[in-house]
């Protein structure tokens, strides 16, 4: 809401309040202040000067050499290129060192030879243009005094351009809230700077002389659908004499961010700024049978809209219509079909109240969002139609345009009710922590124009947002001021605080993968069903039901993701194309599998991904051990999986925790990688956090510390490759018996003098007896246990 | 004899001096004082002495072994420091070859600033709540006051999953308000921060997945004024002890009093600059006192308690912490952005 303090000032005398004061002040009492704009902000140095005397310039063909008088001392010399003037006439003046809009700075200087002491320009080069001045020529100079207005008002040499064309005026852009429509309009922010100021407002009540005559007799309004509209209001004005607003009124709207158009339009707008009552106006001799009716659309039909689209209505549509057709619709924009032209003689004014959420629903649909429909789609006043149109038929009896019929339509299928709230002090004080006093709160009641009936708050029809005792404390608060209730500490029961079992786990996480080198990263919970493909998951995999979103931003964000792995493979190949040489990830993040009831288990999946800087099965296997053992996750297994086809099948294994599973890690699978283009090997994990979580270790107890000297001893045992590390470990620990305390795998060696398809496996094992120093038989007890085991097993013979 | 002792002294001493090693050092004490040493072979001579002579020569063979004894010591010492400084300077390094720096892991600018919050709160006795991401319209909407037909439902601005509206992906924090309030004993003090998702195209200040923190207090007694005490004390612990704040009204449908709350911009101290568009303070935060209504429809008893409730979003929070120019960034997770932090 664009709103001139000008304009303002008529409602609530103002002027003293500089705008700083008045934004800050505005601000704290609600109406927040966007931007506060000077309109003469870019003009300065411009006056106006009077012709006195044009020769030809010696050296041009076309320039003028003008003698102009500026006010002040002689007269000036100017070279002007224009043709439209003549002596005698008034032209704005930019003296030697003037500033225009869009960063123009004029000098004096010379032209072809004769000096010129600044220049004489459009108003185009004001900033203005021919719907501001619809009076004066486009091409050429200024004409100042070919404005009846203006030329009117008196010109004198050396008035300040500004002062005289009134753009000595700030315009305030307020953010107004979407419970504050009222205060879309000067009266509604008028009201609200009188009550933040504590100064009086002076109201207009609208006088229309009219002219005899009865609307009844030419005009009929019936509203087929009263839920949509509530009221509708009309006036008629005869004899109706189409031309451009006079000036204070096309200053307004211009100040207002309006367009002046033509007397009829610019009053509909005019009113729309005073009131917050969006009006429109029809030619009447095109409303077939002088018969108005509010009706939805019939389908089929369509309309022509000011702007000159067509739009096909659906049955949702409110339309004004006339006994044949849409003319207009509802609160959002008039037909061409009814449009005021230069030959209207008969104009119909409607000033009604619709529906907020259907205007709202028919704009949007519609692709067209007018400055009617955002004020209506907040919902108005059904009290200000009579107050609007009254308005508007004052104004063309003002502005001459026109002659307005006796009476009134006014059609309200259901009476209006007023909102009664209780004034409550103590609640309302108990609710800001505050002590003010009833007769406090009743003086910023009034201020705010809500009529006390003892303790009976009467809300104005304007303040549809208020209907609680909690609204009512807003009302207090906001003129006591939000930053004068005292600051105070919560009291009551102290209340402990802190993280969660689990919300610890995730820290914990978080730092082991961070301590690995592992950069934390935020994916979006949506993919696109393709990414399935891209992972390689079969068309019929049944991971790939997912919740579909109905109404996504596009196929790529569709999708509730089933898997992290393809979130994180996207970021992997995004780093890969910047050319990163190395990356490390990790994330935290959801997947959502739909559930009979509609909505989602949402578990959470922690994702690794890396490639570059030697990453490797066994590098990403540590991270993976690394985060167990933080977590002390018991018994963990790691199974080959061939299976999975986002995987490597050589190079993938899945987690256990005895026969919990964990999750999966591996070599990304070369055609996945290829998918996302990505030339390296690429290295993922993918651990079910909950699950982590519930098999998390209890917290360590002390084991004391070995008393006795333990003993070492490598083993190498040569067995087929098809034999795993895992197989001999596991055999050696299940054979060690009471002595062995520890396996650590030290290495493969394939090659001579170990014959093809076997390789050879070393081994530290370490040995230590509880109760005394181990003796060399029970060392060499144990290791033929072992050996023994091995070979019966799996064919491992020693080296 | 004596003449013998005299000289081996002079000339022992003399030698010692002399040494540059360990070793050469070594070698002559066998040689002075050794089994088959000079002084031992002078002293074999004692023999031959008369028994006056024996305790005169006697004594001075012992000062002339004790005279030895120190000096070698005191050579060694010497030399052992030589030989100290000499390997010392041999064994220096340049000092400013680079170290081997540990490649940490970093923590997403986003969640840095959460961490921060998480724990300002939890310092204030607040436990940290987290929910479901699809969730009931009933829950993001109705339940707190936003009504049918109220433009934030519109399938323009809200993601749907089923046609007649009912579940959605949530569009803000605070529906975690009403599962606390449907689930939680009394009195509350929760904050909940997540994931929140909203129909905008992507660009440098919006994106269909943002997040947010929601924080809410209720109790017996609960005011506007503690709502302004416990914020104020946030911010001061994010921004600094001499941080001002203001409260502004504002509207939201779930909280009456409404409020926004400004931080004065530590750019210009309050005098407007670019970096607060000219008003010199900066919005952070919205908050309110929880609307009678609301707690109403969660089944608690309005004539008894009350409470407030703050919702911020995170993003812009790191964005301006961070100097950060563009909400894409947080999103793209290059690591060369994500390793700045």
């Amino acid at each position: 809401m664009l709103l001139s303090r000008n304009w303002l000032n008529e409602f609530v005398n103002l002027s003293d309040v500089s705008d700083h004061d008045f934004s800050e002040a505005m601000t704290l009492s609600g109406s927040k202040v966007e931007t506060v704009e000077r309109l003469d902000a870019d003009i300065h140095g411009v006056v106006v000067g009077k012709i006195l005397e044009m020769r030809r310039h010696e050296n041009s063909d076309h320039m003028w050499v003008c003698r102009i008088d500026v006010g002040k001392g002689a007269p000036v010399q100017i070279v002007t290129g224009a043709q439209n003037q003549q002596v005698g006439d008034y032209v704005p003046v930019c003296l030697d060192g003037a500033d225009l809009p869009g960063g123009k700075h004029i000098t004096a200087g010379a032209l072809r030879g004769v000096e010129s002491v600044g220049m004489c320009c459009s108003y185009a080069e004001l900033g203005m243009d021919e719907r501001d001045w619809p009076h004066s020529a486009a091409d050429g100079l200024f004409i100042l005094n070919s404005d009846p207005d203006l030329a009117a008002a008196g010109l004198n040499p050396g008035d300040d351009i500004t002062k005289v064309l009134g753009l000595d005026d700030s315009v305030v852009e307020f953010e107004i809230t979407p419970n504050r429509p009222d205060c879309l309009s000067v009266i509604g922010l008028a009201r609200e700077a009188a009550a933040t100021y504590d100064r009086p407002a002076a109201y207009h009540t609208p006088a229309v002389r009219s002219v005899g005559g009865d609307i009844k007799a030419h005009a009929a309004v019936d509203i087929a659908d009263a839920d949509l509209c509530p009221r509708y209001t009309a006036r008629l004005v005869k004899n109706v004499v189409i031309k451009p607003s006079p000036l204070w009124m096309r200053q307004r709207l211009r100040a207002s961010g309006v367009r002046p158009i033509n007397n009829i339009v610019d009053i509909t707008n005019y009113v729309m700024l005073e009131y917050g009552q969006p009006m429109h106006a029809f030619d009447f001799s095109c409303v077939d049978g002088g018969h108005i009716i509010v009706r939805t659309a019939r389908p089929g039909e369509s309309i022509q809209t000011l702007d000159g689209k067509d739009h096909a209505l659906t049955e949702k549509m409110l339309c004004i219509c006339d006994e044949h057709k849409p003319v207009c619709v509802a609160g959002v924009m008039g037909g061409a079909n009814s449009e005021i032209v230069g030959d209207t003689a008969m104009v119909l004014f409607e000033s009604a109240n619709f529906n907020g959420t259907s205007v709202r629903r028919t704009a949007t649909a519609l692709g067209m969002r007018t400055d009617a429909s955002s004020r209506y789609e907040k919902g108005l006043d059904p009290q200000n139609t009579i107050k609007a149109v009254q308005r508007a038929c004052e104004l063309v009896e003002l502005l001459g345009a026109g002659e307005v019929v006796d009476g009134i339509i006014d059609v309200m299928p259901k009476p209006l009710e007023t909102t009664v709230v209780r004034l409550e002090p103590e609640k309302i004080n108990a609710l800001l922590g505050t002590d003010v006093s009833a007769d406090e709160m009743k003086a910023i009641l009034r201020k705010l124009d809500f009529e006390l009936d003892g303790d009976d708050i009467l809300v104005p029809s304007w303040r549809g947002d208020v209907a609680h005792y909690s609204d009512i404390a807003e009302e207090v608060a906001r003129f006591f001021g939000y930053n004068n209730i005292p600051i105070t500490l919560m009291r009551g029961d102290t209340t402990c605080g802190g993280y969660t079992p689990i919300q610890q786990t995730e820290l914990a996480v978080g730092e082991g993968c961070r301590a690995m080198g592992y950069d934390e990263i935020i994916t979006y919970s949506f993919i696109s069903p393709g990414y399935y493909d891209k992972i390689r998951w079969s068309a019929d995999d049944p991971r790939r039901d997912s919740l579909k979103i109905l109404n996504p931003l596009g196929e790529d964000t569709s999708i509730m993701r089933t898997t992290i792995l393809p979130s994180m493979l996207e970021i992997v190949a995004r780093n890969y194309i910047f050319r990163n040489r190395s990356v490390r990830l990790y994330e935290l993040g959801k997947v959502y599998f739909k559930r009979p009831d509609g909505l989602a288990d949402e578990p959470r999946i922690l994702s690794l991904g890396a490639y570059g800087d030697g990453i490797d099965f066994y590098a990403l296997k540590g991270a993976v051990e690394t985060l167990l053992n933080i977590l002390r996750v018991p018994a963990v297994r790691f199974v080959p999986e061939r299976g999975n086809p986002s995987y490597h099948p050589g190079r993938c294994a899945r987690v256990f925790s005895g026969d919990t599973y964990l999750g999966v890690l591996g070599q990304i699978h070369p055609l996945v990688a290829e998918n996302y283009g990505v030339d390296e090997d690429i290295y993922c994990a993918e651990l079910e956090f909950e699950t982590l979580h519930s098999l998390r270790g209890a917290t360590p107890v002390y084991v004391p510390l070995p008393r006795f000297p333990a003993t070492t001893r490598d083993l190498s045992v040569v067995c087929a490759e098809e034999v795993t590390v895992g197989d001999l470990t596991e055999c050696i620990r299940a054979n060690g018996g009471a002595y062995l305390e520890d396996v650590r795998f030290v290495g493969v060696y394939r090659g001579m003098p170990i014959p093809p398809t076997f390789k050879s496996v070393t081994f530290a094992l370490t040995l230590r007896a509880k109760d005394q120093t181990l003796t060399v038989e029970h060392a060499e007890e144990t290791m033929q246990a072992i050996l023994s085991a091995l070979e019966r097993s799996h064919g491992a013979v020693i080296r | 004899m004596k003449e013998l002792l005299k000289e081996l002294r002079e000339r022992s001493l003399q030698a010692i001096a002399g040494t540059d090693s360990a070793e050469e050092l070594e070698a002559l004490r066998v040689q002075y004082l050794g089994k088959k040493g000079e002084l031992t072979a002078i002293l074999k001579q004692m023999g031959k002495l008369t028994a006056d002579e024996r305790p005169v020569m006697g004594q001075m063979a012992n000062e002339v072994r004790a005279a030895l004894e120190e000096t070698l010591e005191k050579r060694r010492k010497v030399l052992a420091e030589r030989a100290l400084e000499l390997r010392l300077a041999a064994e220096t390094l340049d000092v400013t070859v680079p170290g081997e720096v540990h490649n940490l892991g970093h923590r997403h600018p986003m969640y840095i600033v959460l961490d921060e919050i998480k724990s300002i709160f939890i310092g204030m006795g607040f436990d940290i709540l987290e929910d479901r991401e699809v969730e009931l319209a009933d829950y993001n909407f109705t339940k707190l006051n936003v009504e049918e037909g109220h433009p934030a439902r519109e399938w323009s601005d809200t993601f749907y999953f089923t046609e007649d509206s009912s579940i959605l992906l949530r569009t803000q924090t605070s529906p975690m308000q009403v599962h606390a309030m449907e689930s939680r004993q009394l009195p509350i003090r929760i904050i909940a921060p997540g994931r929140v998702y909203r129909k905008d195209e992507v660009d440098a200040t919006h994106s269909p997945m943002f997040h947010q923190i929601e924080g809410m207090a209720i109790d017996r007694g609960v005011t506007m004024g503690d709502l302004k005490g416990t914020l104020n004390e946030v911010v001061k612990q994010l921004y600094g002890a001499d941080t001002k704040t203001r409260f502004r009204p504002h509207h939201f449908p779930f909280t009456e009093p409404s409020c926004e709350m400004d931080v004065q911009c530590h750019k210009c101290g309050g005098k407007g600059c670019p970096t607060c568009k000219g008003e010199g303070w900066i919005e952070i935060l919205g908050a309110g006192m929880i609307h009678p209504k609301v707690l109403t429809g969660c089944g608690i008893d309005a004539g008894v308690y009350s409470g407030w409730a703050f919702g911020m979003g995170l993003e812009r929070l790191a964005l301006r912490r961070f100097n950060i120019s563009d909400l894409r960034l947080i999103f793209e997770n290059d690591v060369r952005f994500l390793e700045q932090f």
